[in-house]
């Protein structure tokens, strides 16, 4: 055998999410800290690779990125057929603090981006002392409309090309061109109204902004580390975030644009490492 | 720049492979200038520089010769590196049938940003 074989390990987990069972596809890779990762709207944990992969990581962590149901690997529940997906903070919030459970997962550190950076932000002020620290990637409180995300779940339109179309600009021009573009083809994967079906949460329902003020992250700390060229959740959007939860750890990364971990893996995990030291060191002290 | 754009869409295949479905006519406005572009199969067929009079068209995207010029940098800024960038500062607009528009949502963000490949 020549082939090189990654450490990562994928398994499907079966589970109630809002009293339904559902098949639940995770990789995980590595040992100690639960490091708990969540992808961005309409793509799945393949985003991850770089951090499932890095021996600095995984030697201390035990890095486990899940596929939202309806996403990647992971099935809608029976009868999806019938009706709309559709995110909202409760749902998404209950998502992980079950997945978390059910996975035997004791108090992690939950690191999302994008709606992933949106939900930390709910956990934080919800969950504080379930979980040991938070990291949000390209997080914002609350965002506006700024595109239709109608046209995303068309007949009319391929909503691969078009999903894939809208991720793309999101990027870093700098960034390689390679994980761009796979980044891209994830996008392109998604099933029919799963990413406008999440932006339900990012650009309608997911209002986190009243929060903000209660998070106490003395109880556990929060880091913000957001890509200097993402406009959908922008270092501003980002730091007027920041500006209201007292302790907040903000990083802004030079170069990078919306999928860090997937659109230049070096560059983020030159960023995420020293997080996850400063974590790491804490728990030390801890114990 | 939008006058380059057949020589730099129609040699690239990588471009036009994203556009190889579409056939239609749109208006590109760099301020007070009017192009009206024709895309037969992904390949552009004919840029024509305004005035315009009664002419159709299936969509428009129309932003400020300032904000064009800040898009077509070699590395654009933070902020002005995407059309949806522009879209979300409101320095884009997009009129007509947005359908078709978002159809060819790469296309376009490919085509339109090809202007890159000749700035210094």
């Amino acid at each position: 055998m020549s082939a090189r074989i990654e450490p990562v390990v994928g398994r499907y987990a079966h589970l109630d999410l809002e009293g339904r069972p559902h098949r639940v596809y995770f990789e995980e890779a590595g040992q100690g800290i639960p490091l708990l990762c969540l992808h961005t709207a309409g793509s799945d944990g393949r985003q991850f690779r770089a951090v499932l992969n890095d021996p600095a990581i995984t030697r201390h962590f035990r890095v486990v990125a899940f596929d939202m149901p309806w996403h990647g690997k992971s099935s809608p529940p029976a009868g999806w057929e019938k009706g709309d997906y559709e995110l909202t903070t409760t749902r998404y919030t209950g998502m992980i603090m079950t997945v978390a459970r059910e996975l035997g997962l004791e108090r992690p550190v939950v690191m999302g981006c994008s709606i992933g950076g949106r939900i930390v932000l709910d956990l934080a002020f919800k969950h504080a002392r379930e979980l040991r620290a938070l990291i949000g990637l390209q997080s914002s409180a609350f965002g506006t409309r700024y595109y239709d995300p109608y046209w995303l779940n068309h007949a009319e339109v391929h909503g691969g090309q078009a999903c894939g179309a809208v991720a793309y600009g999101l990027m870093s021009p700098l960034s390689p061109e390679a994980e761009r573009w796979e980044t891209v083809w994830h996008y392109m994967q998604g099933g029919p109204g799963v990413f406008s079906g999440d932006l339900h949460f990012y650009q309608v329902e997911g209002d986190i902004r009243a929060c903000l003020g209660e998070i106490d992250t003395s109880v556990c700390p929060l880091y913000l580390l957001t890509g200097e060229y993402d406009y959908s959740a922008s270092p501003a959007d980002t730091q007027a975030a920041a500006a209201k939860i007292q302790g907040a750890k903000v990083t802004i990364m030079k170069g990078l644009g919306h999928f860090p971990m997937s659109e230049n893996p070096d560059a983020f995990l030159g960023h995420l490492r020293p997080v996850l030291e400063d974590i790491r060191t804490a728990a030390r002290g801890a114990s | 720049m939008i006058d380059k754009l057949p020589d730099l869409v129609n040699a690239d295949s990588a471009i036009v492979r994203w556009g190889r479905h579409l056939n239609a006519t749109f208006l590109v406005e760099v301020g007070e200038v009017q192009y009206l572009l024709t895309v037969r199969a992904g390949r552009i067929e004919s840029v024509e520089q305004g005035p315009l009079v009664m002419r159709a068209w299936s969509f428009a995207i129309r932003a400020s010769a300032d904000a064009w010029s800040r898009f077509w940098r070699k590395v654009p800024e933070p902020g002005w590196s995407d059309l949806f960038a522009l879209l979300r500062r409101g320095d884009v607009r997009f009129e007509g049938d947005q359908r078709v528009l978002m159809a060819y949502l790469l296309y376009l963000k490919l085509v339109l940003a090809a202007p890159r490949k000749l700035a210094a």
